[in-house]
């Protein structure tokens, strides 16, 4: 399981001393029974999607961040998928609908096209549920660039259809748009649908992208915050939803990470917590964790990582081999 | 095009001021590299409706350039022409359009991964920049001033905690006639010190009102139309078949006041053309009144430099839930007044931030307000530091302390 923040989270507000109080799950719960690491330094472009894809291959993607393309190297899910031979029902991503749709598998022409994971998008379902229902309030709903809050990109992907997402999870339309009505955030219905896929289908890979933290592009503070409010109570969820399911309890590893950081306060380049468009060290540096049978609890690893390990590390312990991936496993969790 | 080829009639599109400038300083515009000289023409290009200072640190800028020793100007240009672009960036309309290349070289060099050279290298290129022209310090004081917090009745928010190393924490303010105080005394100070764009007051709703008129006053309900005019034109080009991100891209930077309605001579052109800045460059700017202080106190700091800043910061419209977007029923959009303070908190501090980053920071002086309570923080050349004052006192009793 990787759970990653698209929407950067600066240690600021997170696990330095002023930002504890944002972040109670993770410290208090998760921690204990994780092996932290305080450096992850993203060395690539800092774009979500392009950072997201750039963990998903452990190679430092540089196309366009705002273009619907796939990720030119092999995915991990397209790894795990060819090297141990797994049913396309057993790798899934659930992510924010802003270009991720090509997230799932890559334009690698020895993997790519039918060996890639299953994405749900969910605002894009709920949005065409609605759609469907005859209301028209969705185009706010899938409001979820905020570098440029009215850019709603056109998604043309591989992504999973309304249909299909009704007969997958067990869902009919009319429950799972009565569910939304009762969520806060697109972040919570990521995490629903997350939730079904584990009791319907219990995949082995599962990939998890929050994004409700990315308001920050607005300028916001206060609801910025609240996004890593929102984001840490979930990420417990998820644990809590792991320990409590005989499929995985006990047989689960899950990654914690930040896709990247944001810009200081002290960068005359930037406008602190808003963007990250600075390049320094803040914005390129942030943390994982990790939770799991085999993992070390409350072990605190100083050395600085590299966002391209994660995917060499899913390798050795999963079983497959990620050629082109640039990174190295991950001693300390193997 | 490469900047070895460049022409006086190439600049024919630019503004009188600014075609002067670049026609006066070709020859030193064709030794450039093209990783450094639009982004020059950048600056060049806005001459005409930059603020004084600007003005004069563009001047300055070409008369250091042309002043250097041959092998100094190489030394100077060399980090950026060693940069690798590509050709394509070669036939962008970088004499005109500089903005448009800036943004594709941008993304060059972080797909190439060479941005960490280039900040390095612009880093290197201003310090040696401003160390060979220090900047004079303003004739009186800098002083800036937020107001924050209007339309909170109870707040159990701690404020002011990054400021408070900085200065003196006073919890028992009389607020009486707190903001006509705060109002007259930037009032008072542009009458004695009258220098064009030195004073500012933005305010997130309306304008109070002020005596005299040395002040530069602008507001986030007065451009309510030009909000409105310009999400239409984003939502138009966002829209399928609209052209997308990177056409609205361009549509934003070639943007002029006059298109959104705004229509000014002299110093009125100028300061709408900052105006239109905030709202195309700033993002959440269009959205949130609290973003649009903050960000145009930004602006208004690194561009104006102004010896007087006053910003009020009032609630920004309520963010809506996925579960109230829902609800189905259309709702008058509300303001957040505890969530607007949160935000105004954190603006005044990079507010202050922002401040200490022009001349004269050592004698520079801030003030931020709790509006209509009794909580202020005063940072001061004459001010202890990290302390609490829990005597009687009022806003006009701080400022003479902060001297």
């Amino acid at each position: 399981m990787v759970v990653t923040f698209g929407g950067g989270a600066r240690d600021e507000e997170t696990f330095m001393p002023e930002g504890q109080e944002n972040i109670p799950n993770l410290l208090n719960q998760l921690i204990p029974q994780a092996t932290f690491f305080t450096q992850v330094v993203n060395r690539g472009i800092l774009g979500h999607y392009v950072a997201t894809a750039s963990l998903a291959t452990g190679v430092y993607e540089t196309f366009n961040n705002f273009a619907a393309v796939p990720p030119d190297n092999p995915t991990v899910f397209e790894y795990f998928r060819k090297d141990l031979k797994r049913p396309a029902t057993d790798a899934w991503v659930v992510a924010p609908s802003n270009g991720f749709n090509r997230i799932g598998e890559s334009g690698n022409r020895a993997y790519g096209q039918g060996l890639g994971a299953g994405v749900i998008l969910p605002k894009r379902l709920l949005a065409a549920a609605l759609s469907s229902a005859g209301e028209s309030q969705y185009e706010h709903l899938l409001r979820d660039n905020y570098e440029t809050p009215l850019y709603t990109p056109q998604v043309s992907g591989s992504e999973i259809e309304l249909h299909q997402m009704a007969e997958i999870l067990k869902l009919s339309v009319a429950d799972f748009t009565a569910h939304a009505r009762s969520l806060a955030s697109p972040d919570e219905l990521s995490v629903y649908i997350a939730k079904q896929l584990m009791r319907q289908l219990a995949p082995s890979l599962l990939w998890i992208t929050l994004h409700d933290i990315d308001i920050a592009h607005s300028g916001t503070y206060s609801l910025y915050i609240e996004g890593i409010q929102r984001c840490d109570r979930l990420c417990a969820e998820i644990w809590n939803t792991i320990q409590s399911n005989p499929e995985y309890a006990n047989k689960t590893t899950m990654f914690i990470l930040p896709d990247f950081g944001r810009d200081s306060d002290t960068d005359a380049g930037g406008n602190g917590f808003q963007h990250h468009r600075t390049g320094d060290a803040l914005s390129r540096t942030t943390w994982m964790m990790v939770l799991g049978p085999s993992v070390r609890h409350n072990v605190v690893v100083d050395r600085a990582l590299e966002s391209t390990d994660l995917v060499p590390t899913l390798g050795a312990l999963l079983g497959f081999s990620p050629k082109l991936a640039q990174g190295k496993p991950v001693a300390e969790v193997l | 095009m490469l900047p070895g080829d460049l022409k006086a009639s190439d600049f024919d599109r630019y503004p009188p001021k600014a075609r002067q400038l670049a026609a006066k300083h070709i020859d030193l515009l064709r030794r450039m590299p093209l990783a450094f000289l639009p982004l020059l023409l950048r600056e060049v290009i806005a001459y005409d409706w930059k603020f004084p200072v600007e003005q004069t640190e563009l001047d300055k800028q070409f008369a250091w350039l042309a002043a250097m020793p041959a092998s100094d100007f190489e030394k100077a240009m060399g980090p950026f022409a060693q940069l690798r672009l590509s050709a394509k960036l070669e036939h962008v309309d970088w004499i005109n359009s500089p903005g448009e290349f800036s943004e594709q070289l941008t993304a060059h060099l972080w797909a190439t991964r060479q941005i960490d050279a280039f900040r390095a290298a612009s880093i290197a290129y201003i310090h040696n920049l401003n160390a060979a022209n220090p900047e004079q310090p303003p004739t009186t004081p800098r002083l800036g001033i937020a107001v924050i917090g209007y339309g909170v009745d109870q707040n159990k928010y701690p404020l002011f905690r990054k400021l408070r190393p900085h200065g003196v924490y006073f919890h028992n303010v009389d607020p009486e006639n707190g903001l006509a105080t705060l109002l007259n005394h930037v009032a008072e100070r542009a009458r004695e010190h009258p220098v064009p764009f030195g004073h500012w007051y933005i305010d997130g709703s309306e304008n109070q009102a002020m005596r005299g008129d040395g002040v530069t006053k602008m507001c986030y309900a007065a451009l309510g139309s030009v909000r409105n005019a310009l999400i239409d034109k984003m939502r138009r080009v966002m829209q399928p078949g609209g052209g997308g991100p990177e056409v609205l891209r361009t549509m934003l930077a070639e943007l002029r006041p006059e298109d959104l309605g705004l229509n000014g001579e002299g110093n009125a052109a100028v300061l709408n053309r900052f105006q239109v800045s905030v709202l195309t460059e700033g993002s959440g700017t269009q959205l949130f009144s609290t973003t649009f202080v903050q960000w145009s106190a930004r602006e208004a700091l690194r561009r104006a430099q102004p010896a007087t800043l006053l910003l009020r910061f009032t609630p920004r419209l309520h963010e809506q839930s996925m579960r109230e977007l829902l609800a189905g029923t259309p709702q008058t959009p509300m303001p957040d007044p505890h969530g607007s303070l949160v935000d105004a908190d954190m603006g005044a501090y990079y507010t202050w931030i922002n401040q200490q980053r022009l001349t004269g920071a050592e004698r520079a002086a801030f003030l931020v307000w709790f509006e209509g309570h009794n909580e202020a923080l005063a940072i001061g050349p004459l001010l202890p530091r990290g302390t609490d004052n829990p005597n009687p006192v009022n806003l006009r009793q701080i400022l003479a302390q902060m001297g």
